[in-house]
């Protein structure tokens, strides 16, 4: 009797899904996400999309639209291969952080994991991508979508204009920088994006207005006078050593045509867009996966979803934040789903019922209550670094059973340097959040000098860390990209920044 | 406010990234050929026209960024899953690999970093192959074409539009139901009708009349109440035609490849004949329902072979071609009568035979080949250098000259000498333009 009763209140109980089925759903989600745990999103686009164009979406980023260039081509007939042959399954969704939030489901999915996804991208990673400090300060997510338009439609133009080849050269090498093409700590002075958008727009009508078939034969189409003279003023601006390589090159590079210099500008923009979401994968997947855990199980309390979907749903859950050990052979690096997951579930624990070691650790939130808070605050004021760094707690260490590895490629053993232990905690903390820090990785590459008015030499320094030197394997193929943007000599000197 | 809203894009137009995909390919084109030339020479005959997975050297598309040295310097990393370690315990590092400790990982990246691998589909594939056989584009889309089919009476089915109903089978069920379920005729009901008018006729009805009235009239309305029960036509009896797609043409055609095989024919010369062999396949596969291939290779003697022999095992000897005619005739009267195949042959050779032989070919082609052939096709496989020395079609070797002389009695008789892939098509010319002229 009382399981016909149930079953009427159910949101769902079939694995197959409509459009109401998925609208009365998200609203259950929508009143949780909005009203209980009281997150502040974008507007959600939810688009249902075939495994084919997941396999697209793959190939370019994940974008909804963007340029053309070879290498999203072999991308995708990588992927399709995978997929294909059964190598490799396809991720449940893709999200966007735009304005409004884009996330597409694959039309696949059971309707529990349409639930569980839409929780998981159109609340979690929207509220992620909506307050997080990084996101707000580096990305536009009111003007992504124009701009990839943009994009798009100004290179299609550049290679009927120019021929394929011409553009494709300019990209490669564009591409070849793309992890030194962006600004890590401060931002030079810049237009707000509207104004940007607006000046872009003017520049390519004007260059249409301008347009005189005779120039064509020129050997190169020069910047007007005033432009070349504002860009003059922004590289003398430019002050060395500059850390942001695409955006010295764009300015600078004395062989640059204009339009050339706006498809460096292009990638250096996708770069950037890109940068944050590189450094807060533990957070944003930690506050994904918290937020739809949460809601699911809020769903299951209210009685709005079955035993079934239940079930569903913790089996899909736990192979998402499934850590395996260091010496298994599934294992590849830390999982950032079961770091996230879990430390966002600690510091909820800690809040609501700190232990000693809590309270000693963490005094200012041990027993705060408010959970919802500490974990917004956290979510909108870190990156991955610095959250691990501040609230990496012993109880996950041990959790994890972490050590910490030291290893010298000069000697012929490794040390275990630090393990979960009273005195390893503060150590392995600092090692781990060594990790997840992009200047470590990133080889630190900056211009030093240009000689501008001689024999325009560049110079650029490798700063080297721990003795971590440039793997001669792409060096090379790297400069000639370099030196190609430049048109004259680039020289890349190592720099010992500890001696 | 509604925050959130749905979109449905499954319907959208497929195949977004085909632009990047022909970038991509335009890009590593040099490396695809190269695999695709690789695959074509291992692949067998009847293979020819399917999609390929290859693998191309990563390098030609690599996308170089900086990296760090990963056997270089200092690094500290933290794993999960401590079982038995503590601090300041040394572990050995594996003898070979990354620094990581984590030799296995290393090697299978390392692997994978050489080679990319992905796969081509049938259109590509065959777009490389032709390219180098310089076929006119006419051509190249008529072998891609997929055979046509024609709609052929495939029995009865329950479903299907109006247009091919069948009549006959529906009012055939209709009656059977309509008898089952006792549906009173038009015909009884009239005899009802007209008996009740004939009693309602009669200015005063005695008492047996009202009854029968009413009786009549009772009658009516429960054989009208059972006639829209049990309705003339229901959907249940309705039949239609059903129609499968059946290939126009239903023969058969083998094709004989016959190649020489003593010492004289080295790889190249094979890997000529076998882009040849393919074509011809590729032709006649389009042409034909069913293609059988028949291999036989000779030297001073012939024996028929599978292909792998054919193409890949050598063997030493003389050099007699009037053998391999002899034993394609056998083969053919044992298993391929004239009557119910189309015969073609292809024949691959270095144009070198034994003194007098020759004319012994002729003859047999003369008396025995041609009239049963539908198509005979000789390729002589030559040097670049030995291509311009005989310039002219009148010199050449003992059995170029032989067939010079038979050739212009037999319009389906083609020769040509190749030295490079893209001699290979004119031999086919011929056989093309009658095929178009039939299409006419």
């Amino acid at each position: 009797m009382s399981e016909t009763l149930d079953k009427s209140s159910l949101l769902f109980d079939t694995a197959d899904w409509d459009f109401e089925t998925l609208q009365h759903a998200l609203d259950a989600i929508e009143d949780i996400a909005l009203n209980d745990l009281g997150l502040n999103i974008y507007p959600n686009q939810i688009e249902i999309i075939s495994s084919e164009q997941m396999l697209d979406a793959y190939s370019s980023h994940g974008m909804p639209l963007m340029y053309r260039h070879w290498s999203f081509g072999k991308h995708f007939a990588r992927d399709q291969m995978m997929y294909q042959k059964g190598y490799s399954g396809l991720a449940y969704e893709i999200v966007i952080n735009s304005n409004p939030c884009i996330a597409y489901l694959m039309e696949e999915n059971t309707m529990t994991m349409q639930a569980l996804v839409m929780a998981h991208a159109s609340f979690g990673h929207n509220h992620f991508f909506k307050n997080n400090y990084l996101f707000r300060q580096w990305t536009d997510a009111d003007g992504i979508l124009s701009y990839l338009d943009f994009a798009k439609k100004y290179i299609a133009k550049c290679e009927d204009e120019y021929g394929l080849e011409e553009v494709e050269s300019i990209l490669d090498a564009a591409h070849a920088l793309m992890d030194q093409g962006v600004f890590r700590y401060n931002r030079p002075p810049r237009l707000s994006e509207a104004d940007k958008m607006a000046k872009l727009a003017a520049r390519a009508a004007h260059e249409e207005l301008t347009f005189n078939d005779i120039w064509r034969t020129l050997p190169n189409q020069e910047e007007d006078d005033e432009t070349a003279e504002e860009r003059q003023l922004e590289v003398r601006n430019i002050k060395l050593p500059e850390e942001n390589l695409l955006y010295f090159i764009e300015k600078a590079s004395p062989i640059l045509r204009p339009w050339q210099r706006e498809l460096v500008r292009i990638v250096r923009n996708m770069a950037q867009y890109f940068y944050p979401q590189k450094q807060t994968k533990v957070m944003n997947e930690g506050c994904a996966t918290f937020v739809h855990h949460y809601i699911m199980n809020e769903l299951y309390d209210q009685g709005l979803i079955g035993e079934g979907a239940m079930m569903e749903f913790m089996h899909s859950h736990s192979s998402v934040v499934f850590q395996p050990e260091f010496d298994d052979p599934r294992y590849s690096g830390i999982n950032p789903y079961a770091l996230g997951f879990a430390m966002m579930e600690d510091l909820k624990r800690i809040c609501e019922e700190p232990t000693e070691e809590d309270a000693e650790w963490f005094p200012e939130i041990a027993g705060h209550g408010d959970w919802r808070a500490v974990l917004k605050d956290a979510w909108a004021n870190y990156r991955d670094e610095s959250f691990i760094l501040q609230y990496l707690s012993p109880k996950v260490m041990r959790d994890f059973r972490m050590f910490a590895i030291a290893d010298d490629a000069a000697e012929s053993h490794v040390e275990v340097a630090a393990i979960h232990d009273e005195r390893g905690f503060r150590r392995v903390r600092e090692r781990l959040s060594g990790m997840y820090d992009l200047g470590m990785h990133d080889p630190n590459i900056q211009v030093v000098a240009a000689d501008l008015e001689g024999d325009r030499t560049l110079r650029l320094r490798h700063d080297v860390h721990n003795g971590r030197t440039l793997s001669d394997q792409t060096k090379e193929a790297v400069m000639t990209h370099i030196e190609a943007l430049w048109g004259h000599e680039v020289v890349l000197m190592d720099g010992d920044k500890e001696a | 406010m509604q925050l959130s809203h749905f979109i449905d894009r499954r319907k959208n137009p497929k195949g977004k990234s085909l632009g990047n995909r022909q970038r991509f390919l335009k890009r590593a084109k040099a490396q695809i050929k190269e695999a695709v030339n690789k695959s074509l020479r291992e692949r067998s005959l009847k293979e020819i026209d399917k999609g390929e997975k290859i693998s191309i050297p990563s390098k030609s598309t690599a996308e170089p960024r900086f990296r760090l040295d990963p056997e270089k310097g200092q690094r500290g990393v933290v794993h999960p899953g401590n079982k038995e370690f503590g601090a300041g315990d040394r572990i050995k590092k594996p003898p070979k690999g990354a620094g990581k400790g984590k030799g296995k990982k290393a090697s299978t990246d390392g692997d994978s970093e050489d080679s990319f691998q992905f796969t081509l589909t049938q259109d590509e594939f065959l777009d490389i192959f032709f390219e180098d056989l310089e076929l006119p584009n006419l051509v190249k889309r008529s072998l891609k074409e997929i055979k046509a089919y024609a709609y052929k009476r495939a029995g009865i089915t329950v479903a299907g539009s109006p247009t091919n109903m069948n009549l006959v089978r529906t009012m055939r069920n209709a009656h059977g139901r309509r008898l089952a379920l006792r549906r009173p005729s038009t015909k009884e009901m009239n005899a009802l009708k007209e008996r009740l008018f004939e009693l309602e006729r009669i200015a005063q009805p005695d008492e047996d009349q009202v009854a029968e009235i009413k009786d009549i009239i009772e009658k009516l309305e429960s054989m009208e109440k059972r006639r829209r029960w049990a309705p003339f036509i229901d959907p249940l009896d309705v039949r239609y035609n059903a129609y499968e797609p059946t290939p126009v043409e239903t023969t058969a055609a083998v094709m004989f490849c016959l190649m020489d095989v003593s010492g004289s024919m080295g790889e190249r010369e094979k890997d000529l004949a076998k882009r040849f062999y393919m074509l011809l396949y590729l032709f006649l596969k389009r042409r034909y329902e069913r293609v059988e291939v028949v291999f036989i290779r000779h030297t001073h003697h012939a024996e028929e072979v599978d292909e792998e022999t054919f193409f890949y095992s050598r063997q030493s000897g003389g050099t007699v071609v009037s053998t391999a005619l002899d034993k394609m005739l056998e083969v053919q009267k044992d298993r391929f009568p004239a009557h119910e195949w189309n015969i073609y042959v292809a024949q691959a050779s270095d144009g070198f035979t034994q003194s007098g032989d020759a004319k012994a070919c002729v003859e047999l082609l003369r008396n025995a080949v041609m009239p049963i052939s539908q198509y005979y096709a000789y390729i002589e496989i030559l040097d670049e250098r030995e291509l311009e020395v005989f310039s002219s079609d009148d010199s050449g070797a003992e059995l170029w000259r032989a067939y010079r002389g038979f050739a212009p009695a037999w319009p389906n008789f083609a020769q040509t000498r190749i030295a490079r892939p893209q001699d290979i098509f004119p031999v086919f010319r011929e056989l093309f333009a009658k095929n178009k002229r039939e299409a006419a």
